[in-house]
């Protein structure tokens, strides 16, 4: 970490990614993550890269598929309703075993909806999002620095894993500049060659088939069932979660991405006026940090918990009231449209008592 | 006793899962035996599509990927793209590439993406029990048209390679059929030009292959091959339409 660069959300991801060893981008033109092809279609050749625009974004994933399967760190990004568009490919990747990162620049909706930022994509996100019985990694960071730390390192997870790791951003991480460290290239020819990858040399008993098709329900459950095992191999060693000052608090803020970073300013201000507040902010959506919840809601001090989101009736707050188990009473605070709830906004729901 | 033939060490010794009469083990054998000649053993990795060609991951000898329904071509662009030095080819059919995978398809041609394309045209659907395909002769019954493909209804049957004919991204399209062995020798030097095509950087190649589907046209055998040479023939008319 040792240049120090003011950079856009967007661009700053595709550098962190680059240097984390992507070497293939397959993208298409969607507000708001533009900068992010943009910008691998240009860096991209000087790496000895591929940077593509594909006529959709259902092809554009299925060309990480493709990359992916023969063994190369390849990568999509688009927003909310390319990412809907993606969701089949997803599915097949995760049926494939395949490792690839995935960027969503959320924007609201449903439908064409608005560009402005939004978190109405979090059930599509950590739910699956495509048919089947999947998972993925998904990251949901606050800042500039943390997305570029995210994105550096997830080609590792996702091969770690074999699966999609998923960076969800929303237009306001996206678009926002701010001063970034970045990290060193990686030597990507001194990664382990992949065993499994169909990468055109073998033939015979060795040879390898990248597929998702299982026709013999035994061998689909064993198949689900191993999946299901990486999924909570990943739930012990990748959960990441921000605590603020939660250790004596009596309310607890939770909230991702930019609104974990505006309910910490509330949870600043608040402590100045005397009032005992705390945030948790889920790093890893999934997997869920559920047992940092469960930690806190034992206290008898703790007397309730305040979910904020950019959504109406909210999603992550389904799975913050699976963690607190009815042990707490857990509220809500939201807002659409595209519409960004300021740090008052946040202080004035605490001190109504909502 | 002399050995007079070998199968192609291309092809898996796993039995093929077609129905009797059915073209796809002929393209099958044809594809492997060129890729044999051609040399591509350690370099070449094969897309399989979804419909009756689904299981071709068991039959081709080689490394290979399933795709999604129709996404065989842009699969098939993420490989080339990372080792422009192995053969790559998809093998689809009429529902995976002229319906749900038509823009992939036209792109990856547009592209001039450096791939051989194998086409299945038996102008049905065959897996899913013989419904409409794109391709679907006026008239020809099928089990979403059951009295006939009608043109006002159903709109044309789509003409591939005259199609993609017409772009400036393909080096190599040709229509060929399975109806006879003269045909077949044919189909064979048009996939051996499609791949050397490939081997020489000059971009798309595609063969479009009309083939049989007895069980779904409710024909014998016979009166497949037969349905091919006086019926498709006419409306997909076999010759090289582009060459570069």
């Amino acid at each position: 970490m040792s240049e120090r660069e003011l950079m856009k959300g967007n661009e700053a991801i595709a550098e962190a990614a680059i240097r984390g060893g992507c070497r293939f981008f397959f993208g298409y033109p969607i507000t708001p993550q533009n900068e992010i092809p943009e910008y691998m279609s240009a860096r991209l050749p000087e790496v000895g890269g591929v940077f593509i625009q594909a006529e959709s974004e259902v092809s554009a994933i299925n060309m990480v598929y493709g990359a992916a399967g023969v063994g190369a760190r390849a990568m999509t990004s688009s927003s909310s309703p390319g990412i809907s568009l993606k969701q089949e490919g997803i599915s097949y990747i995760a049926g494939a075993e395949l490792p690839c990162v995935i960027v969503n620049m959320v924007r609201c909706g449903p439908g064409l909806g608005g560009i402005q930022p939004s978190q109405g994509d979090y059930f599509q996100s950590v739910k699956g999002g495509g048919h089947g019985d999947y998972r993925m990694l998904v990251y949901g960071p606050s800042t500039v620095q943390e997305a570029v730390e995210l994105a550096y390192s997830a080609f590792d997870k996702a091969e770690q894993y074999r699966l999609p790791v998923m960076i969800l951003g929303d237009g306001m991480l996206g678009q926002i500049m701010e001063p970034v460290s970045l990290p060193e290239m990686k030597d990507i020819s001194k990664l382990p060659r992949k065993e499994w990858a169909a990468d055109g040399s073998h033939i015979g008993a060795d040879r390898k088939i990248i597929n998702s098709l299982y026709i013999e329900p035994d061998i689909l459950e064993a198949m689900n069932i191993k999946l299901n095992n990486v999924y909570i191999d990943m739930s012990k060693n990748e959960v990441m979660c921000e605590e603020y000052l939660c250790d004596d608090a009596e309310i607890i803020i939770t909230a991702y991405g930019t609104v974990g970073r505006i309910a910490k300013s509330s949870v600043q201000m608040l402590r100045k006026e005397g009032i005992k507040a705390g945030l948790i902010r889920p790093i890893t959506l999934y997997p869920f940090p559920t047992q940092v919840y469960a930690k806190h809601v034992a206290r008898a001090e703790l007397k309730n918990i305040l979910c904020v989101e950019l959504s109406i009736a909210g999603q992550m707050i389904e799975d913050v009231r699976l963690s607190v188990d009815g042990k707490k009473p857990v509220s809500y605070f939201g807002r659409g449209g595209g519409n960004v709830m300021s740090a008052e906004d946040i202080v004035k729901v605490i001190k109504e008592g909502r | 006793m002399a050995k007079v033939f070998t199968k192609t060490k291309m092809l898996t010794d796993v039995p093929f899962h077609y129905c009797p009469g059915c073209t796809h083990g002929i393209s099958h054998r044809l594809v492997a035996e060129v890729l044999e000649e051609i040399n591509a053993e350690g370099h070449v990795v094969g897309i399989a599509p979804v419909g009756c060609a689904v299981f071709a991951y068991k039959y081709f000898n080689c490394d290979m990927l399933e795709a999604a329904h129709g996404r065989a071509p842009a699969v098939a662009t993420g490989v080339k793209r990372v080792n422009p030095n192995n053969i790559v080819f998809a093998y689809q059919g009429d529902g995976d590439l002229a319906s749900i995978g038509m823009a992939e398809t036209v792109h990856a041609a547009i592209r001039g993406e450096n791939i051989t394309v194998i086409f299945i045209n038996n102008s049905i659907y065959g897996m899913t029990g013989g419904q409409m395909a794109p391709t679907t002769l006026e008239g020809q019954k099928s089990t979403t048209c059951k009295s006939g493909r009608d043109l006002t209804v159903n709109g044309n049957p789509v003409k591939v390679a005259e199609m993609l004919a017409t772009q400036d991204g393909p080096a190599y399209i040709a229509r060929v059929s399975l109806h006879n062995v003269s045909n077949i020798v044919k189909a064979k030097a048009a996939i051996r030009k499609a791949f050397r095509c490939q081997i020489e950087n000059k971009g798309f190649s595609m063969v479009e292959i009309l083939s049989t589907c007895p069980t779904n046209w409710g024909l014998s055998a016979v009166a497949s091959m037969d349905f091919v040479a006086n019926e498709m023939i006419k409306k997909f008319p076999l010759g090289v339409f582009k060459e570069v």
